[in-house]
């Protein structure tokens, strides 16, 4: 337990202390937040669904904390060069406790960039139906930033160069926000869109943040969590043993 | 000293594919002794010593360190050495403190005895005042040493040191060879390190093993070497010994990484 506790901490204690990095990872969701918010905004009330910062706020926390967890990926690469990773690698401790901490730590900081963006959204004029609901809120978002820390350990275990994560972030990462319905409705779309946002995990967690915080749901939220659960333990499986095969 | 062998490694033979990096390697590290690896870049230094830190197994032959088989026993093995690599393993975004405290708990280690290990050492490496600045912010010979600092917080019995002095001023050097040969008299660590500066080697092992694509050559103290050679120095028995003078390997792209990284952490 201590072994996953201070690998966990180490995760959480260097976000805190990256002042300047917090205030930039702002950048891209209140890019998103105001530019798509305000700019869309009009032509979604137009076609009937409401007001649209309410619609994306959601999105744009799953979108913060899709990144934020995959980052810690990128975060991993480097480690594995030339920084900490192998000295955890040659300590006497079972690999799998060495990727539990750190995936909760990657996770937990994805968690907190996530409230820090539920914060902003607040500000700019988003409303949850009500406060209560936002302790389930982040419930789901504890899930989607396991999920994507656990994916990103896996990726992190299985490419060796920096240029192999630019592609990830291009062909995965990107691809991942856009289908998951962050920023427009899943309701009438194209049938080879619609299957493919079906196969997005962060749909069902953009869908449950928003069923949970403004009653607006897809799947259903019972569904939505389901699903990330499945996937959580899947990913978290997948990442552990990508994680025992590393090399260093 | 003893004359107890607490590596012995054994017709070892590590290949990657068409590429053999050690070559049929048998040789003996005394409990308390410095000994140093002396070979080029590319040698098959670094392979040997992840080799017996658990981190690669060897394609042929047998390993043992404190009587045990690094492949078969991993943790127990691990309990025993402290390494430092290459290339830095410190988490310079945290503390001198906290890069100990961090180790200590992988390493099991309980908490007073941590704290106070921890304060003896960094006060040995000069590091105490330190303590509880980012890493970061330190000099390369200040990273050098509190990583041994760090290797050493468990107590191990040997301790594993690949090129550190490497891209250290000759002040820094100077300072951790004299700290290194206290550290193995005050606690009688073992010490194997590997080195490509004959100097060095000369001056702070008690025995060295020439080793040159994949091969020893030789091994024995360095007044050993230079008698079997008929060389006035190590430099020149070196050169009887593997035909050529130490060379600069063309850069790998290892190598250029580690260029990039270290204009980084500037």
């Amino acid at each position: 337990m201590s072994v996953i506790y201070i690998l966990w901490l180490r995760e959480v204690k260097k976000y805190l202390r990256s002042r300047v990095q917090i205030v930039a990872s702002l950048g891209s969701p209140l890019m998103y937040l105001a530019v798509l918010g305000f700019g869309l905004g009009p032509v979604f009330q137009r076609a009937g669904e409401g007001k649209y910062i309410q619609f994306m706020a959601p999105g744009v926390i799953g979108m913060t904390v899709l990144f934020t967890s995959m980052f810690s990926g990128i975060a991993m690469l480097w480690d594995r060069q030339f920084g900490f990773l192998k000295e955890t690698l040659v300590a006497p401790v079972p690999r799998l406790l060495i990727m539990i901490g750190r995936t909760l730590g990657g996770a937990t900081v994805a968690v907190l960039q996530g409230a820090l963006i539920f914060v902003v959204t607040l500000i700019v004029g988003f409303r949850p139906a009500s406060l209560l609901a936002v302790p389930l809120a982040f419930l789901v978002i504890a899930l989607i930033a396991v999920i994507f820390s656990a994916l990103a350990t896996a990726i992190g275990s299985s490419i060796k160069e920096m240029q192999g994560f630019q592609m990830v972030m291009n062909f995965l990462v990107m691809p991942l926000f856009f289908l998951s319905g962050a920023i427009y409705p899943l309701e009438g779309l194209p049938k080879v869109l619609a299957a493919f946002t079906r196969v997005d995990p962060l749909t069902y967690g953009v869908d449950g943040v928003r069923g949970v915080l403004i009653g607006r749901t897809h799947f259903g939220v019972p569904l939505d969590i389901a699903v990330l659960l499945g996937v959580g333990i899947l990913f978290v499986m997948f990442g552990a043993w990508r994680f025992s095969k590393l090399e260093a | 000293m003893s004359d107890r062998a607490i590596i012995r490694v054994q017709h070892v033979v590590k290949s990657f594919g068409k590429v053999t990096a050690v070559n049929d390697a048998s040789f003996e590290v005394r409990a308390g002794e410095i000994f140093a690896f002396l070979g080029p870049n590319g040698a098959g230094k670094t392979t040997t010593i992840k080799m017996l830190t658990t981190l690669l197994r060897p394609t042929s032959g047998t390993l043992e360190l404190d009587g045990l088989d690094p492949t078969q026993h991993q943790n127990e093995v691990r309990r025993r050495f402290g390494v430092v690599f290459q290339d830095p393993s410190l988490d310079s975004e945290l503390t001198a403190w906290e890069n100990l405290d961090i180790h200590g708990v992988l390493y099991h280690v309980p908490r007073h005895i941590r704290r106070e290990r921890s304060e003896t050492l960094l006060k040995m490496f000069e590091l105490w005042d330190r303590r509880d600045d980012l890493v970061k912010t330190f000099s390369g010979g200040m990273k050098r040493r509190l990583e041994i600092a760090r290797g050493l917080l468990h107590t191990p019995k040997v301790l594993f040191l690949d090129e550190p002095t490497l891209g250290l001023d000759p002040q820094s050097r100077n300072q951790m060879w004299t700290l290194v040969g206290n550290l193995n008299r005050a606690e009688g660590v073992t010490v194997f390190l590997t080195t490509h500066y004959m100097d060095e080697a000369d001056r702070v092992a008690g025995r060295i093993a020439v080793i040159d694509h994949g091969r020893i050559v030789a091994i024995g103290s360095s007044a050993e070497l230079k008698q079997q050679t008929g060389a006035d120095s190590l430099e020149a028995a070196f050169l009887k010994l593997t035909g050529t003078t130490i060379r600069d390997e063309s850069a790998t792209a290892a190598d250029q990484m580690r260029q990039v990284s270290r204009v980084w952490r500037r």
